[in-house]
């Protein structure tokens, strides 16, 4: 009955529904502690949490906002240049993907957060080694999609450019980057929500500042509403950049075939 | 104008699977002359569109040559254009952007090309489209384009590779017409590969009839029909008689699991 009614309902309706579910979870978090159910010593409330995000804002939030944000801007901007770079070359130089190929397999396989204290051995507990850990998580997603997407560039145009006598030059300006475009908004979807674990774990394990550090100082001395109010700032952070990015790719993709 | 002259061409692919050479086209020779519509017809699999690849510059030959206007093909060149069975668009660029990309490659200043392409769009009868992107026309419509990136850059020789296979009997005989209408206007020669019996007679002053794989010359059948040609030639009793001698031409070469063959072998 309720599946029909939303199966048949337009947008806007669906979007009441969801809303309606998320303010019921919220309602229920900030009732069950209050009725005596749980602990808010352990689970905290929303209210309990905007009170910290409060207090917690004129006491240093947004230095650590800023810390993080810094480190994770230029770790991306790391990843995006160097894996949009090595993704074209190994995508279309077959001798470059026959030599390097066991490594991209290699990393790519491996948990990376695991080098994580390494990373910090060898750069220390300041910016370096945070960047270091958001290029890890975000170079090789980007990296592999790229790669994926320059080696779907139709062989049909690459014939016709040809026959029209297009230079090497061309071809990658007129066919090789347009096919990429979604492959790297594919890429870079999957980059932010790693490079995001990068900067948390490398804050966490070491470090003098960042959402990451203040979520652990905040657990090692049970401050429960602390710790979320890191939570959710990395997560609406991660959430804003996504929908951004999704945004973004539509601009470049009017011409696609409407499903 | 550019006239053609293929001698004693011969091209193998490598296959992979036992690392031997299948022989797509052996010592192959004929000429055709400036200006004149020539289509070349054969059974699936005799080296019709390795033919045109290799007339366009992008295949190389194991042996023989090209001449075209008396000088050796060395790679594709500016005084060539091909028009593809697929209609190869480029989907994120609109019609006006898809037509002047040709001239476009061959470093002509885009304002330029495009001030040509609209004029190109004009006589493919597709003004209005200029805007519209390649997912938005018909398969017609979209041979069109195709037809028009090609006819755009003024080639002396235009090759076609079966441009209007997948288009559905009226769009084709409408097609058909269209490109002799061109053709008599812009009067490039042109080389036009097809599998229909009927469409080479409609449009052809001159048809290479090609022998079964590996492929040779088999016949060249000359159509001495008057020009323009409206479809009502097809019922003519000179249209039957030449259509006849091609099918029985083909009918000896013809060999159902040619196709299959080929795929196993190519594997």
């Amino acid at each position: 009955m309720l599946e029909r009614l939303v199966r048949e309902s337009p947008p806007f309706r669906k979007g009441l529904l969801s809303s309606l579910t998320l303010a019921a979870g919220l309602a229920l978090w900030e009732w069950l502690p209050e009725a005596g159910w749980v602990d808010p010593f352990f689970t905290s409330s929303p209210s309990r949490i905007a009170h910290a995000a409060v207090s917690l804002s004129t006491r240093g939030l947004w230095r650590d906002a800023a810390v993080s944000l810094n480190e994770f801007g230029l770790g991306m901007l790391l990843a995006i240049v160097l894996g949009i770079l090595a993704g074209m070359l190994l995508g279309w130089y077959r001798t470059l993907d026959a030599m390097f190929e066991p490594f991209v397999t290699l990393f790519n396989a491996m948990p990376r957060v695991a080098l994580l204290p390494l990373i910090i051995m060898w750069l220390g507990i300041g910016i370096a080694s945070k960047i270091a850990a958001v290029f890890l998580g975000a170079f090789f997603p980007i990296a592999i999609t790229v790669m994926a997407g320059v080696r779907t560039v139709d062989p049909n145009l690459l014939r016709c450019a040809r026959s029209f006598c297009a230079t090497d030059r061309q071809i990658f300006r007129t066919l090789v980057l347009p096919t990429c475009v979604p492959y790297l908004f594919a890429g870079l979807h999957i980059a932010v929500g790693r490079g995001l674990v990068g900067v948390v774990i490398g804050e966490m394990l070491a470090s003098q500042a960042g959402v990451g550090h203040l979520i652990n100082q905040a657990s090692t001395t049970f401050q429960t509403d602390k710790v979320f109010v890191g939570v959710i700032l990395l997560t609406g952070f991660g959430y804003a950049l996504t929908a951004i990015l999704k945004q973004a790719g539509k601009s470049f993709d009017t011409w696609r075939v409407p499903k | 104008m550019i006239d053609i002259e293929v001698r004693s061409l011969s091209v193998g692919y490598d296959q992979r699977r036992t690392g031997g050479r299948i022989s797509a086209i052996e010592d192959l020779s004929f000429s055709v002359q400036a200006g004149k519509f020539v289509c070349v017809v054969g059974t699936s699999g005799c080296g019709k569109t390795t033919l045109l690849n290799v007339i366009a510059g992008l295949q190389k030959p194991a042996s023989g040559q090209v001449l075209l206007g008396g000088v050796p093909v060395a790679g594709p060149g500016k005084e060539r254009a091909m028009v593809f069975q697929t209609a190869a668009l480029l989907p994120w660029r609109n019609v006006l952007h898809n037509v002047a990309y040709g001239l476009e490659l061959q470093g002509c200043p885009a304002k330029e090309a495009r001030r040509a392409a609209r004029e190109m769009i004009a006589l493919v009868g597709l003004d209005g489209f200029e805007d519209s992107c390649p997912h938005e026309l018909s398969g017609g419509m979209q041979q069109r384009v195709n037809l028009a990136r090609a006819l755009v850059t003024r080639p002396g020789l235009l090759l076609m590779d079966e441009p209007f296979g997948s288009l559905d009997a009226q769009m084709r005989e409408f097609m058909q017409t269209e490109i002799e209408r061109i053709w008599r206007q812009t009067g490039q020669t042109t080389l036009f590969v097809t599998h229909s019996i009927d469409e080479a007679v409609f449009l052809a002053d001159e048809i290479i009839v090609m022998t079964s794989r590996p492929g040779r010359v088999k016949a060249i059948v000359p159509v001495d029909l008057p020009r323009p040609r409206p479809h009502c030639i097809k019922q003519t009793p000179v249209f039957h008689a030449i259509g006849d001698e091609l099918r029985d031409l083909l009918e000896a070469e013809f060999d159902p699991l040619a196709t299959s063959r080929l795929r196993l072998e190519a594997v």
